[in-house]
């Protein structure tokens, strides 16, 4: 059974990717999870120079889900190529780095630095945190601002580039476009959703930071519209990501057009969810009889159904 | 090595109707388990609740043989995770991932511990106040609470060798208004007497007061923080904690693998 697909020129494993913000610098799990066995790691997001955070609380439980607002903490590009790098590789890992930036020079400086390191598989540009108005979100929220951001990176690298999407905006798929035009070789999406929580009692904003992130399951059926609507509009594959939490969950973003997924709140819940994740595949493969997941990738049936009887009687 | 186990039921013990101590079988954790160390428990499978949540290992539970084969948690009915441990009925699974976190470091004699919690901040000194009498450290709980009602396993503390000073903030036990009060008290009046070391857990305005009189008194302290967690394991960096730098400057640390318990004099109270 061939689980492997692909990314432009980047070969995954499998098409499980652990979400960046979601696992580290992905040695947090070393001890849990088989790094090499990942389809990929997105790494947390990193600036050029450390980065601070907002203060405590920074997330909050909703239902069926969370809102985050960590404000993007990291250790800046220059200690986690001396700090962490160099375990990633000896660990195999399939590195993706997440970069973002408060200037579009901050993001070609971040892809010049990153482009000449052994192990890098690949650059996510973050042009969609909510948390903070330096990570992105001014770029990915804009279309002109998306294509310039992306083709000035695509202009300094050889590594694929792949801008991670936000869904705070009226129609993701031109984002999607926009990015490929700008010679992007894929898109994930969905980040958070913009969102909020108060404690009535106090009428206090339950995050430090007011507003936050919403993911977890509660926000997947939105992120499956987002990947297939993005997935019928550009050729470039579409990486999908949005409160998977089960091998369903990964089939149907891959059917409705996924080349691969990335898992992040599932695994807080369960950092031991990979191998699960990969034999519930496995099984559906075999009860399907697939050979190859990539054959799966945006196989959604349209067509009117004649043979279970749902749509009789509804002319 | 952490583990994620399905820890069964022992026992629960509902002290009161807000506090229990859920007792469970999980060997795996308990054999690698330390003082101020804590558990993130799946409360129940599915998404309602979603997140795991973090307990401190009040007991590790031990056979006759002395081999470690479970621990309890000492739980506080707050929200909908912890009312589901307060309803835990013997025999029910729960998923337990740990141990978790770096444990209180222990003293050793002829030093003195001095243990402070404030309500259910009792939680991960069970197990700490029987590593330390297992060393032969003298150990003084100073433990405070609202009511005499809500001061919890005095018992099993006296039965262990503790020495307890309580205090509630009616006055209807021990000393009339908060723990650093009679903490504060005994601070002074033990001045010229070396090597106390005081570990603390309860609410955070309790913890910075008693880092603050640690540092009056000459004494290090080590406080087990309190943070809502994401993933328990440095993930998601929900939990942070903010500490000095060496240089004068300070950071954000996250207290589920670079605490929960923190030196006091590194804390900058926010």
């Amino acid at each position: 059974m061939d689980l492997s697909v692909r990314i432009a020129s980047l070969h995954l494993r499998n098409p499980l990717i652990a979400a960046s913000g979601c696992f580290g610098y992905g040695l947090e799990y070393a001890d849990m999870v088989d790094l090499a066995g990942l389809g990929g790691i997105a790494v947390k997001g990193l600036f050029l120079k450390e980065h601070d955070g907002h203060p405590p609380p920074r997330i909050v439980e909703t239902p069926s889900g969370m809102l985050n607002a960590i404000g993007l903490q990291g250790i800046g590009v220059h200690r986690f190529l001396r700090e962490k790098m160099p375990e990633l590789r000896a660990r195999r890992a399939v590195v993706i780095v997440n970069i973002c930036g408060a200037t579009l020079d901050e993001y070609v400086e971040l892809a010049r630095i990153l482009s000449d390191e052994e192990g890098v598989a690949a650059l996510e540009l973050n042009v969609s945190c909510p948390n903070i108005k330096e990570g992105g979100i001014t770029f990915g929220c804009n279309l002109d601002a998306t294509f310039d951001v992306v083709s000035a990176v695509r202009r300094v690298t050889r590594l694929p580039v792949i801008p991670k999407l936000t869904p705070n905006v009226t129609d993701v798929a031109a984002f999607a476009r926009a990015s490929e035009d700008a010679g992007a070789d894929a898109v994930s999406l969905v980040n958070t959703f913009l969102a909020m929580a108060v404690d009535v009692e106090t009428r206090r904003p339950k995050l430090s930071n007011v507003m936050g992130g919403l993911s977890g399951p509660a926000i997947r059926p939105i992120a499956v519209r987002m990947v297939y609507e993005c997935a019928r509009t550009v050729k470039i594959p579409v990486i999908g990501i949005g409160g998977i939490a089960t091998a369903r969950d990964v089939l149907e973003f891959m059917i409705a057009g996924a080349t691969a997924v990335q898992v992040g709140t599932a695994s807080f819940v369960d950092p031991f969810i990979w191998p699960k994740l990969i034999d519930g595949i496995r099984e559906y493969m075999e009860r399907h009889g697939l050979t190859r997941v990539a054959d799966l990738v945006g196989t959604l049936r349209l067509e009117r159904s004649t043979d279970d009887g749902s749509t009789t009687g509804c002319a | 090595m952490k583990v994620d186990v399905e820890a069964v039921v022992r026992s629960n013990t509902r002290l009161s109707p807000h506090f229990n101590v859920l007792a469970l079988a999980a060997p795996a954790i308990a054999s690698q388990a330390e003082p101020g160390q804590f558990i993130m428990v799946r409360t129940a499978p599915g998404d309602s609740p979603l997140l795991r949540r973090p307990y401190s290992l009040f007991e590790i539970l031990r056979d006759p043989q002395g081999r470690a084969t479970g621990f309890s948690l000492f739980s506080k009915r707050v929200g909908v995770g912890s009312q589901i441990l307060y309803d835990a009925a013997p025999g029910q699974r729960l998923a337990c991932l740990g141990p978790l976190g770096r444990p209180f470091e222990l003293v050793t004699p002829p030093g003195r511990a001095w243990l402070v919690a404030g309500g259910v901040g009792l939680a991960p000194f069970a197990a700490l106040a029987e590593a330390l009498l297992a060393r032969g450290i003298r150990t003084t709980l100073f433990y405070g609470a609202r009511t005499g009602a809500e001061l919890f396993c005095l018992d099993r503390f006296e039965r262990l060798g503790v020495e307890l000073v309580l205090a509630t903030e009616d006055g209807s036990r021990g000393e009339a208004g908060q723990v650093t009060v009679p903490l504060e008290q005994a601070l002074r009046a033990a001045a010229p007497e070396p090597q106390v070391t005081l570990y603390a857990c309860g609410p955070e305005a309790m913890l910075k007061a008693v880092a603050s009189l640690a540092s009056r008194y000459g004494r290090p302290s080590h406080l087990s923080m309190e943070r809502l967690m994401g993933c328990g394991v440095g993930g998601c960096y929900s939990c942070v904690v903010r500490v000095r730098d060496a240089d004068g400057g300070s950071h954000y640390d996250r207290a589920c693998v670079d605490g929960p318990i923190f030196r006091g004099d590194a804390i900058v109270w926010e």
